[in-house]
């Protein structure tokens, strides 16, 4: 098989796995956690393309995942922070439970 | 394909298949991190150290972390009456079922049209990735700075005990 087509499949796969969790699980934990999997798959595929692309020289792939991993942190922070505001708010984490945007 | 790819490919997703399956959240948060390993060791085997250890030192040194302790500080560990699965959990499977198939469809059928490169490792040093952060790509580096500082500062002020309203 093709190392490129291994590596981009292999993305997919994480891709949907990160999708399915964040759809169907209730904890908005969990599917902070399914966001980070999708751009941990993203990431994958920028360097699997930086690496047998025609120029890796140039870095372009590779610059693009460093920065990508830079705004997962940042999204990360303040995902959580929003969690942790969201359970004293209404003292529960279950995205089912929240049906309203006011408080 | 080595025989290394593949048995970094299954870690990686079993890791990320048990971080979004199993039902104790501390233990979801444990997979993720086998997950994020997996991760930066296809990274390293795809001759890009510098992104593989910085996924070690961002994802496992400080991803997993923050969300270990989001859920400790939520209580997150306990499972709910309900069931850990949403209501919609059979369309939320059906959309990603969907997906992937889309995906591996273009994977497979466009895969050989990309244009390919010089065999064997490219010549990347971290010196050359250093000079490159400092030249041409300054801009997006600062950029990135300055949304790290205002990320921290608006996750401090989110998280932050408000006071008690007076009913």
């Amino acid at each position: 098989m093709n190392p490129l087509a291994g590596f981009l499949l292999v993305a997919a796969l994480l891709f949907s796995i990160g999708l399915a969790g964040a759809l169907t699980r209730r904890n908005a934990i969990l599917v902070l956690i399914g966001i980070e999997l999708m751009l941990n798959a993203a990431n994958l595929n920028l360097i699997a393309f930086w690496r047998y692309g025609p120029h890796p020289e140039a870095l372009t792939g590779m610059m693009f995942a460093i920065f990508s991993i830079a705004v997962a942190a940042a999204e990360a922070a303040v995902g959580l922070g929003l969690v942790i505001h969201l359970h004293r708010h209404a003292h529960t984490t279950d995205l089912d439970a929240m049906n309203r945007m006011r408080g | 394909m080595s025989f290394a790819f593949y048995l970094i490919a299954a870690l990686t997703l079993a890791g990320g298949l048990a971080a979004v399956l199993l039902k104790n959240t501390v233990h979801c948060a444990l997979a993720l991190t086998v997950a994020f390993a997996g991760q930066a060791l296809l990274f390293l085997d795809l001759d890009a150290q510098f992104a593989g250890f910085a996924q070690i030192l961002v994802y496992i040194g400080a991803v997993a972390i923050l969300v270990v302790f989001a859920i400790l500080l939520t209580k997150g560990s306990e499972t709910p009456k309900g069931g850990v699965y949403s209501k919609h959990w059979l369309a939320g499977l059906v959309i990603a079922a969907a997906v992937f198939s889309m995906l591996g469809w273009a994977v497979i059928w466009s895969v050989h049209a990309v244009p390919r490169g010089p065999v064997g490792t490219p010549a990347v040093t971290v010196l050359d990735i250093g000079n490159a952060l400092m030249s041409r790509y300054v801009l997006p580096l600062e950029i990135v700075a300055l949304l790290l500082t205002a990320a921290m500062i608006g996750a401090v002020i989110i998280a932050m005990h408000e006071k008690e309203r007076a009913k």
